[in-house]
This record gives C-alpha cells, structure tokens and sequence, in this order.
C-alpha cells in the first residue's frame, strides 16, 4: 500500500456498508414520485407537524435516500398526513403517500417498529 | 299427464336456490346486531313494509331510477326483470285457470304449453296467449339489448381474475339460453297443434312447415329446463345474487338499517346487491377525466365478493362520492370504501367453490396492525381565548391567505366576540388521517382539538374547510353548533348583521364534494352567492357537482392525472364564461386556480369584497382589524 502522508480522520469517514437502501427502494417501487424529490424543502417550510417539534419531511427524504433509517424511522411517525406539503411541492412528489408507504417499510424491515 | 324426466333438472335448481336463500337470510338476520334485529322486525310488521314493497316494484321491477339515468340501459334491465316476473304470475294464473287442478307445483306454469299442447284454442285462451307471447317477445327484446352491450360496450368488460371466471361465463350463458330455449319450445309445440298467437304461433306454424315439429320441440323443452336450472345452481356464486339480495336489502334500509362504521350483515348485503349496472363508472372521474379504469365501485364490490386484496383499488379514489349518489341499488359506497380503508383493503381470496358458496362475512373486520404507529405525543398543552365563535381555518385555508383575511374581516364586521383558534398554525383536524383509514391515530387529535374547542366556551365553531366541517360534525362529539363560514354568512345575510354591495358580475359555483354530496350543503353558498352576484348553472351542479381532483382521500392518484381532472373540472366551470368561478373550499379554490385563466375565489372572498362597511352596533371588538388586502394572494 502507498503511503501518502496524511490520513482521513476516523470520524469523517462515511462507512457504506452500515447504509440500508432497501427502505428507499420499497418507497420507490410502491410511489416512484418519491424519486423526483429535489430537497427544496417546501414541504418543511408549510408543515403542520414542524409548526410543533422538530419535523422535516426534507430531511427525512433525503436521510431515505442515502439509505440513513434511524432517525427517519422515528420521526415518520408524527405526520398528520394533513396534506400540505402535497400543495406546495414544486416537483409533484405523492408526498402523504410516501410517508405511509415510508411507514410499511419501516415495519416491514424492522426499523424502529413499535 | 303431469311429470316428464326433463323438469327435474328445473325442480332441483329452483328448490336449491329457495332452501339457500332462506338459509342464507337466517345467517344474515342472526349477524345482525341487536338494535338493528329490533329496528327490522319493526320495520318488517308496520309501516315500512309496505313501503318496502312499493320500493321494490319500482327499483327492482321496473328499475326506475336506472330508466331516469339511461333508456337504454333501464329498458333492458326492466325487460328482463319486469318481464320474468309477468311471465311467471302471468303463467301461474294460466296453469291455475286452464289447467286441469288449481295450486299447481311451479314446473306446471314454466311448462305449461307442453303440458297442455291444445291449450289456445278458443278465442279466450288464445287472447292469454297473445298475453304470453307479448310478454315473452317483451324479454327478448331486452336480451337482445344485454347480448349487444355485452359485446360492444367497454364498462363491462370487467377484470375477471379468479377461477370463477368459468363458473360466471356458464352462469351467463345458461342465462341468455332460457327466454331463447322457451320460445323455440314454445313454438314447436304450437306449431305442431296448431296453437300459439303471434310469435310462438306464427314461428311454429313456420317450422311445422318443413320440420317434424312435435318431435323437434322435446329437445328444446329440455334445454329450457336445464338452462333455467344451472342458473339456479350457479346463482349465489355470480353476480346475479343480486336479484335475492336486493329485496333484503330494500327491506331493511327501510327499517331504518344503515351501513355505519363496521362490517356486518348490512354491508354484506349491500355488497351483494350490485347489479353491475355500470352507472357508477360513468359517473367517475377517474374514468372519463384520467383514464383510470380499475377502481370504480363496481369493481371494488365486485373485488369485496370474491375477497381479493382490495388495497390497490381502496386508496385510489377521491371519495367524491358522484357514484354513492347515482347507485340505483341505493349501496352506500363511499361508507363501504371507507369500511375497507380501515381494514387496509384485506382480503384472503377465494380458495375453491364450497368457500364460494359457503362464505358469510366477506368485508374483513380486523385491521391489519397500523404500520410504524402514528404518535402525537409532542402536541403541547394549549390555553385557547375565550369566545362565542370560535374559528378554525384549517390546514388548507393557511395555504390560501386569502380566504383567512376575508374571514378575519367578515368575522370583525359582525361585530361577534370571536377568537382565531389556529391562528398561529393549528393542529389538523383528523380527517386525512380518517380518510388514510388511521381512525384511532386521528382520535388523538380530535382530543387535542375537542379540548382547545371546549375550554373556549364558545357556542359556535365556523370552519372554512369542508373537510375540517365534515369531521368537526359527524367525529367530534362537541356541544357546538358546527358551521362552515357559507352557513355562517346566510346567517349573518339573513340578521342583516352585515349589509353588501351588489356586485354586477356573473359566476359560477363549484360545489366541493364535502360540503356538497359529503356533508349536504348544497343551499347556502348558493343563497349567499345569489345575494352578491348573478349565480349561473353549469350543467353539473348539486349532486352531479364534479369533484376538483385534488382531494386529500387519493392516497395514490399521481399528479398527471390530478390535473387531468382538474382541467376538466375548471373547463366545465369556465363553460358559461363566468367573471368568478366560486367555490367555498381551499383546496377546490387552489386546485382549479391551477387550471383556468378565470378567477377562482372563496365565497368569503367575494362576500368580503362587498361588506358596505362593518356595522358598528356599539359592541367591543375583540379584534383590531388589520389593514387587509383581499386580493389575489
Ligand atoms: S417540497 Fe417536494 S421536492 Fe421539495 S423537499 Fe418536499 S417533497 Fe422534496
Ligand atoms: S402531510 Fe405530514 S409532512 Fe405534509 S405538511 Fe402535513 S404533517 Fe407535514
Ligand atoms: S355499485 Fe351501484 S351503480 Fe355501481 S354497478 Fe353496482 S348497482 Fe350499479
Ligand atoms: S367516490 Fe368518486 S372517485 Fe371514487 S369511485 Fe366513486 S365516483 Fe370514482
């Protein structure tokens, strides 16, 4: 192996195999708007959750995306499906959908089943 | 002569279909709960039983409410009913006064001419066989109309997926071979004795020309009875149940037996009281606006039969309840979709005929566990202002300022002492989640809700959101006089608390399916909008109102198609070149906006344009009015 000089520091090294896509996949396949989502975070901005607590549907999609579960995995369960996000979403994203079809898959996986 | 082999394939089906339609209605009155035993032998021995009858004849027999909705589709299916209901009374008064004993056994009047071949030959009996023969020609004609929709019309081509698919076909065939079977009987018997009136008559006087009439007829005698007895057999396996079911049905709706929240015998009935006459999908715009043609009640019924999985044809429906209103059969669809929904659309499927004939309770009880539970536990404690009216705009009316500001200012000019429940945000009022079929995670809540509402002490809650107004009336069990804001405007029109200005301009109104045909209010946003402007009609209005296409109870619908539906929707509404199109629902209002170059407004945008000025009747505001701007937003 060469040696270069320098190192990555432990903690900034993102460890791949401790990703689980299969969470986004089973979205995708059941609601494929979910993969049109962009981040721009309309749905964050008007959500009736995120007026009370901490709560980002942005967030959640993109931590799915990158196969990151456990804090979406909790944090989908305070949606109130109300729909907003729905309205305000530049990209057409089936936006309730994904969050129940999000909530299946959790159970289905085993993340964070309660 | 009064017994021949060829009856008995008849006498085993008809016997069979009688012992199990008793036994099967001893099953269902046995699952009924006990309130509504009661409520049916009530109903069963006073005044809805004639009622019921009276019902029957009309809807059943002659199928009134389909010849409102098509001709063509009523006049087969009363041909056909109507029809087979004279020929049998007809037939048993024949076999009872030109036979040879009174109270015949049932084969006597099916196969009357062939056991009384000479029969018709005074002018009396013939004048009954021209009776007969117009009865029977009568059927036919309906069947013919049957054969040609079957083969020519795209709504009832439904998906037929199970191993039933056979059993249905030879069901239908045996079917279309009666009426056809009896009259070549019919005719071949008259032919060869030289009676019969103008159809079996003429046509066996025709084929004694050439044919060795009386021994050609036995065979066809034989068809007749074994068509009518396969479908006899075949009857509680298809759709033709209906015919049975129907009549329970009638009876006890009218005993006052609705279909609730829960499955049970009434749903069960229902379920099998479908004729499958397709009127719900054409009434459904997700058919004839997207294109969508799996989901229709009809065939979610038909799914619900056969106890497939209904979980891709649940959700996928916006629950605009245009199909609920048009069913003939009176089945209350959108209340069995929504039975459905909180049993996630489970189904176990249809294993071999015994479970097909055996089955009792098809629509599933137990929902399936709820997937990654909802929690609201982060809900904070609230202390809500005191107030007579409480509003509530609701989750969709902050995503439309405009429809908030004019309330705010409507509200401030009744001069009411009112409070702004969600004025920094609220909670959502549950339904959506109803509607996702989350009914205990929407509970927490309505609680929420339920207490900022009672610790107000206020009388009246206003809502500008139908689907809020839809769940504050029928799932809060609150002490408040529940309006929304159009009721809450006729109101104030009518105590002359706020004065308007006469708007000269045209509009035309879109009624939001949940106001409309969900919640009843048809009237007064009408009323309110006569009162400020030239109310003009669509072409669908009231029951027949369209839905927008963007209601929240289409978990699946993507966007494509909900635009789709909207466009149609907003064409329809821009038809008569309105100045307004209004609505009195936030979601509608944004979702045709999307669609028309023509202004979309709530009715309290408008009501708010015109307010003279608010009438100062020396109470104190609770409010300083804000400076609104009740423009476009
Ligand atoms: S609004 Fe739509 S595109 Fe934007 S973050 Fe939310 S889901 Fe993604
Ligand atoms: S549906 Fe859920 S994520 Fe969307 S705005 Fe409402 S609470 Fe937020
Ligand atoms: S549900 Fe009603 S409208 Fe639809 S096919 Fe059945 S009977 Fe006809
Ligand atoms: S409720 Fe509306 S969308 Fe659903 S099946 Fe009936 S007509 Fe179609």
């Amino acid at each position: 192996m060469n040696r270069f000089g320098y190192s990555l520091s432990k903690a900034r090294v993102i460890d791949y195999d401790a990703n689980n896509h299969a969470v986004a996949e089973y979205i995708a396949e059941k609601e494929p708007s979910f993969r049109l989502c962009i981040a721009c975070g309309g749905c964050a901005a008007t959500c009736t959750t995120g007026n009370f607590t901490e709560f980002s549907l942005r967030e959640i999609n993109i931590l799915i995306h990158r196969g990151e579960n456990r804090k979406p995995g909790s944090d989908i369960r305070k949606c109130m499906l109300c729909g907003k996000c729905i309205l305000v979403c530049p990209r057409g994203v089936n936006t309730r959908n994904v969050v129940i079809t999000a909530r299946e898959a959790f159970k289905k996986f085993g993340i964070n089943a309660l | 002569m009064h017994f021949d082999p060829f009856i008995i394939p008849f006498n085993i089906g008809l016997y069979f279909i009688l012992i199990y339609v008793v036994g099967r209605s001893i099953i269902w009155f046995r699952n009924l709960s006990r309130p509504d035993k009661l409520r049916l032998q009530r109903g069963f021995f006073g005044m809805a039983f004639g009622q019921s009858l009276k019902e029957i004849f009309l809807e059943s027999l002659i199928h009134r409410k389909i010849l409102k909705t098509n001709l063509r589709l009523g006049y087969m299916h009363m041909s056909l009913a109507f029809g087979w209901f004279l020929l049998i009374l007809f037939g048993t008064i024949e076999a009872d006064i030109f036979g040879s004993h009174h109270l015949n056994p049932p084969h006597m009047a099916i196969f009357f001419r062939f056991f009384n071949p000479d029969h018709g030959k005074t002018a009396f009996e013939n004048g009954y066989a021209f009776l007969m023969d117009l009865v029977l020609a009568f059927i036919l004609s309906g069947l013919i109309l049957a054969i040609i929709k079957r083969f020519s019309s795209k709504s009832v081509g439904m998906k037929k997926t199970t191993r039933l698919k056979h059993l249905d076909k030879i069901a239908l065939a045996s079917l279309w071979l009666i009426f056809p079977s009896r009259l070549l009987a019919e005719s071949l018997t008259s032919g060869a004795y030289g009676t019969g009136s103008f159809l079996t008559g003429t046509l066996g006087a025709w084929f004694n020309s050439f044919l060795p009439a009386k021994q050609a007829a036995y065979p066809f005698w034989w068809l007749y009875s074994l068509s009518l007895g396969t479908f006899f057999v075949l009857l509680p396996l298809t759709r033709y149940m209906h015919i049975p079911t129907e009549l329970f049905l009638i009876f006890m709706r009218n005993s006052g037996i609705r279909t609730g929240d829960k499955a049970g015998t009434y749903s069960e009935v229902e379920v099998h009281s479908c004729s499958s006459c397709g009127i719900c999908i054409d009434a459904c715009q997700m058919s004839f606006s997207a294109g969508i043609n799996n989901i229709q009640s009809a065939y979610l019924l038909k799914a619900i039969r056969k106890d497939e999985d209904t979980s891709g044809i649940v959700f996928n429906c916006l629950m605009c309840g245009r199909c609920d209103v048009k069913c003939p059969v009176g089945i209350e669809l959108t209340s069995i979709r929504m039975i459905q929904r909180r049993a996630a659309g489970a189904g176990n499927g249809i294993h071999n005929i015994w479970h097909g004939y055996l089955r009792t309770n098809p629509v599933p009880v137990t929902a399936k566990q709820p997937a990654s539970k909802p929690s609201y536990d982060f809900l904070p404690a609230r202390k809500p202002e005191k107030a007579d009216i409480l509003y509530f705009a609701g989750c969709m009316t902050h995503l439309t300022p405009s429809i908030k500001n004019s309330m705010v200012k409507i509200l401030d000019a009744s001069g009411m002492k009112w409070s702004f429940m969600d004025e920094d945000g609220g909670v959502c009022c549950g339904r959506p989640l109803m509607l996702a079929g989350n009914d205990r995670e929407a509970r927490e809540l309505i609680n929420f809700n339920s207490r900022l509402i009672w610790k107000s002490g206020a009388h009246t809650l206003v809502t500008s959101c139908p689907i809020c107004y839809k769940v504050f009336r029928e799932s809060y069990y609150l002490d408040v006089e529940v309006l929304h804001h159009t009721q809450f405007i006729k109101q104030l029109i009518e105590d002359e608390t706020v004065k308007m200005n006469y708007l000269n301009k045209r509009v035309t109104y879109h009624s939001p399916c949940e106001l409309g045909r969900n919640s009843g209010v048809y009237d007064e946003p009408k009323e309110v909008l006569r009162h400020v402007a030239d109310l003009e009609k669509t072409g669908y209005d009231d029951g027949n109102s369209l839905c927008c296409g963007g209601s929240l109870a289409n978990l699946r619908l993507q966007s494509p198609d909900k635009h789709k539906i909207a466009s149609f929707a907003a064409a329809a509404l821009s038809a008569p070149a309105p100045d307004y199109i209004a609505t009195a629902c936030p979601l509608c209002k944004k979702t045709i906006s999307a669609e028309t170059k023509i202004r979309v407004a709530d009715i309290a945008e408008i009501v708010a344009e015109s307010i003279v000025k608010p009438v100062a009747n020396g109470m104190k505001k609770q409010r300083i009015p804000n400076p609104i701007e009740t423009s476009k937003v």
